[in-house]
Parts: structure tokens; sequence; C-alpha cells
């Protein structure tokens, strides 16, 4: 699906920072990757390479087929088939009604009206909000947590091969992040979406993602299953990256002499865990 | 009552508050608390609990509909209190982009003593000892833009302290952070706190934030619907993600525990309970 060859990318200003350094990196159809690292490490500028905001110092990135580092792209179809959802997506809601705003990125593509209504339609019902009840609102007189489902929706509405997520629930409260991560379960199990999620939630990664990918300074450090890259703990906690909290608990505990699996990202079976290892064994 | 003498810091007293739109319930509904000078306060609250409009009441930025505010003894009712009240009381908001107002940061800082009309040798090492205490020193003659989330908003930070008030409310301040930044923030308002004396109204919707409170007031449909210590407030988990707050979850995996008839104490964090169990 997606591929990047010796992609390395230095933004050309007085400082010259290597974003990305020599990332050889292959993404198959269907997986849902956890993007991490901290600010800094070249998350945002790897995709944004992946959309074709950006075009690579040196190497190769081939979407579905297509050399986007290649001549003669045309960069509308990668960007209907990659959809990018920035952080704070709400801030870039224009439209008097929530229709015209959903409608404005199948427009674009040269869609018929009707056609149209029928992604509007799909798309807010996706994002879980009643088409009739909204489409004639104005985006801004919504909450937080409404306008970013607004945003996501003229995304979807795109119908994109790839969606591409930057700190898609920073801001949320727990019932909306909730929603949200429910919303990627569906995209991914059921739409058959690929995604990629970057995220500093530990907690949402390990929750949602088939695959962990952790980068730093420019490079990618960790990839794996989220089971194999959260057992690296030393090496997370010398990035500075938080471990979801449960795997936390869970990893003290062993170090502590319990006999425990540290692969469970549940709070609920990750108690029934711990019970188990406290009835097993007396105190340590 | 005699102004100043036996008086918490900030009394709020039968508070409501409407904005003027077609909403019909109120933001605030009779909301009393009050805040005692040296306090580290967190106040918790679901996404349109009226957190952020308590906050902008205490710093004068809104008027109640109804009831009364008084700040070290000034009441926010009356226009020629304002700018006291503001010295007194000062805001963070939680985007830091949109509070850093000049092109290097000790302008910015700068900003707040200016504007009270203090003489500029004294505004001078106002800026110097306001970016010390925030971790910032050296970094007088950067360009904001140039700075780290969390050291924009402990810039912002810097240029309130600069105003040398008895109390900081801070509306979400970590909440555009990544952990790092979100650290630094946590790390210099607790500061500011226990070394300074400082008062802190921390809103936040990290429960990270909240263990280490002295006090914790609970938010929902506008009113104050639970006060007290932490480990007190976390003791009711089911009410609060009733509400629609997270609970640490360090504070659910001994909740569960107990369930099932394992004897521990009271557990905030992940230290806690790994201490307790072992």
């Amino acid at each position: 699906m997606i591929e990047l060859k010796n992609v390395t990318h230095v933004y050309q200003d007085e400082n010259n920072v290597t974003a990305l350094n020599d990332i050889n990196l292959d993404i198959e159809h269907g997986e849902f990757i956890g993007l991490v690292g901290h600010t800094g490490s070249g998350k945002s500028t790897l995709v944004q390479l992946l959309n074709g905001l950006i075009k690579p110092t040196q190497g190769k990135v081939i979407v579905k087929d297509t050399v986007l580092t290649g001549k003669k792209v045309n960069l509308k179809d990668i960007r209907r088939s990659v959809g990018l959802v920035f952080q704070y997506p709400e801030h870039q809601l224009f439209e008097e009604t929530i229709y015209a705003d959903i409608a404005f990125g199948p427009k674009n593509l040269g869609l018929d009206k009707d056609e149209i209504e029928v992604r509007v339609k799909e798309a807010l019902n996706l994002v879980n909000l009643d088409y009739e009840k909204f489409k004639d609102r104005s985006p801004f007189n919504l909450s937080g947590g409404q306008q970013r489902k607004i945003a996501l929706a003229g995304v979807l509405a795109l119908k994109p091969d790839v969606l591409i997520l930057d700190e898609p629930s920073a801001g949320l409260d727990p019932q909306a992040r909730d929603q949200l991560a429910d919303l990627l379960r569906i995209l991914h199990q059921e739409k058959n979406m690929t995604i990629i999620l970057i995220s500093h939630r530990m907690e949402e990664i390990a929750y949602l993602a088939t695959r962990v990918i952790v980068m730093h300074q420019g490079e990618v450090v960790l990839d794996g299953t989220p089971a194999e890259v959260f057992s690296h703990e030393k090496q997370l906690h010398k990035l500075a990256l938080d471990l979801p909290q449960i795997t936390e608990i869970l990893h003290q505990l062993r170090a502590k002499g319990y006999a425990l699996n540290t692969d469970i990202f549940s709070i609920q079976a990750a108690a029934d865990e711990i019970l188990n290892a406290l009835r097993s064994k007396k105190k340590c | 009552m005699i102004v100043g003498v036996n008086m918490s810091l900030i009394e709020v007293n039968g508070v409501e508050y409407n904005y003027n739109d077609d909403q019909n319930e109120p933001a605030l509904s009779n909301v009393d608390l009050s805040i005692e000078a040296g306090d580290f306060v967190t106040i918790i609250g679901s996404n349109g609990s009226g957190k952020s409009t308590l906050a902008k009441l205490l710093n004068v930025l809104l008027l109640p509909t109804d009831g009364k505010i008084i700040v070290d003894g000034l009441d926010t009712r009356i226009e020629d209190n304002t700018w006291q009240i503001r010295q007194r009381v000062g805001m963070v908001f939680q985007n830091p982009d949109n509070q850093l107002v000049a092109s290097i940061v000790e302008d910015d800082v700068a900003f707040g003593p200016e504007n009270l009309g203090i003489p500029n040798l004294e505004i001078r090492a106002r800026v110097d000892k306001a970016l010390e205490m925030v971790g910032m020193a050296g970094f007088q003659k950067y360009a904001p833009h140039k700075l780290s989330g969390g050291q924009k908003q402990r810039v912002a930070i810097a240029g309130i302290i600069a105003m040398e008030p008895k109390c900081l409310v801070l509306d979400e301040p970590t909440a555009m952070l990544d952990p790092q930044g979100r650290k630094e923030v946590l790390e210099t308002i607790k500061f500011l706190n226990e070394e300074k004396g400082i008062t802190i109204v921390n809103i936040t919707h990290f429960m990270e934030e909240v263990t280490s409170a002295d006090k914790v007031f609970v938010m929902h449909q506008g009113k104050i619907i639970d006060a007290g210590k932490p480990v007190d407030i976390f003791k009711n988990i089911d009410k609060l993600k009733e509400i629609n707050l997270d609970v640490p979850v360090a504070v659910e995996i001994a909740a569960y525990l107990r369930r099932k008839n394992i004897e521990l104490p009271d557990i905030l964090t992940i230290d806690e309970l790994v201490n307790s169990l072992c």
C-alpha cells in the first residue's frame, strides 16, 4: 500500500534540520499503524510525505503503485486516496453550513450532486451525527467535540483508502475519545481502511493499533506489534516516551517478582491478571 | 465581616452565569466555593460543565449574572476593582500560541508589568526573575515561535508571574502539549505553589494533574457536585465515570482488587499501587 525507500528529508531553512534520515518502511493494506515519538521525531514530516504535501530531499515514496516522488504525479489522486486529518482539524472548518463543509472535498473531486449528497450522509452517519438535524446548522455553533467530528467527516467523505490522523483525541473528554476509538475501529475493521494514527496516548495506541512504529530523531527505532514494542520498556523510557499505564503497572509488578503476563491492554483483563498473580503467590 | 480578615483568597457565593444565547440552561448555577491562599486547587469536569466559565469569572473576564465573587476582599462586580483583581489573579489559557504577543521572549514577559505602569528597571528585574522561576532563564532573546509548546506555555506563565499575582488560574494549560511539555508545565506550577506560595487553580482533563492537588472541585452541568481531597474524590469511581470523567488506572485497578477482598490502603498513583502490593 505504502512504501518508503531510503527516504531522507532535510528542511531547507537556516537550521537545515534532518527531519527524516534514510527511512525504509512498508505498510500493507489493512494495517492499523500507531505512530509514536517525541515532538520533533519526524512523525509529522513522514505523514506529510505520504500525502504529497512535501517531497523528500532523497528517496522514493510510493502510495498504491504511484511513485509520489516521480515526475508528473497527479497529486489530486493521491490526496483522494490518502486522507490526512491534522491536529485540531476543527480549526479548519469554514463553511456556513455543516453540509457545505463536508461537501467541499467531494465537490473538488468533481463528483455530481447526488453522489455528493450520498457521501455527506454517509460521512455524518459514520461520525454518529444525525444528517437531518445537523446538515443546515453552522459548524461554529457546535461543541469542540462535535466540530472535530464534522472535520473528520469532511475527510471521510473523500472515501480515502488510507486515513492518517495526527493526535485526533487531543483535548477530547473520555466519552468523545471512546466514540472516536470506536469509529476508528469500524473504519479499520468494517470499511477496510488502512489507518495511521499519531498519538501521545499510549493507551489508545495499544488498544487500537496492529503495529506500532516508534520514531526518534528522524529514524524508526522500534517497529512491531504493541506487545513487542511496549516490552522495550527501558528503551521507551530513555526516549522519554510513556508506556501505557496498564503496561507500566504490570511491568513493575513483574519486576518485583510476580508471575504476570504483561501483554495486556485492557484495565479489566489487567486487574484479573494481577488478582490471579496475587492469589497464586504470597506477598513479595 | 471585615474585609481582608478571616477571608479566603477567593470567595464565590451563589453564582449563576447565563451566556446570551439560545441555551436554556445557565452555564453556571448556584456555585459556592472558597479558595484559600496558598492552596493548589484542581477543577475537573467534562466539556461544557462550566469550568472555563468559572475561570473567566475569577479574572473578571465575565461578571456573574447573579451572586458575587470576592477576590482578596475585592468584589468583581465593582468596575474600579477590575485591574486590581486581574493583577492578583492571572490567567493562563490552553493555546500558548494565542497568548504570546511579542517577537522576543523578554518583551512578551514584560508586556503585563508595562501595562501596570511599573518603572523600566524594575520590569527588567521582574522579567529575569519570572523567567528563572519557570525554568526559562537565558531565553530572554529567543523568538517565541522557535520554542516548544511546553516552553511557550512556561513563557506565558512567566508573563503572568511578572505581575506578581497571588493566584494563577490555568484553564487546561497542558491540553495542547505533548507529554514532555505537560510535565514541564506541571512541575513549574507545583514549584510556584510550593516554593513561592502562589495559589494555583488548575483546570484539567488529565488525572495525573489531579492527584497532587490539595483540593479538587468536580463540576457537572454548571454545578459543583463534589469537593475534597483527591483520594476522597476518587472513592466514587462510578459517579465520576457517569459524568464522563477519567479515573486514574491505578485507582481503578485498586478498586477492583478491593472488591475481590484484597486489602489495600488509599491509592492514587501507579507507584502507590505497586508498593502496596509488594
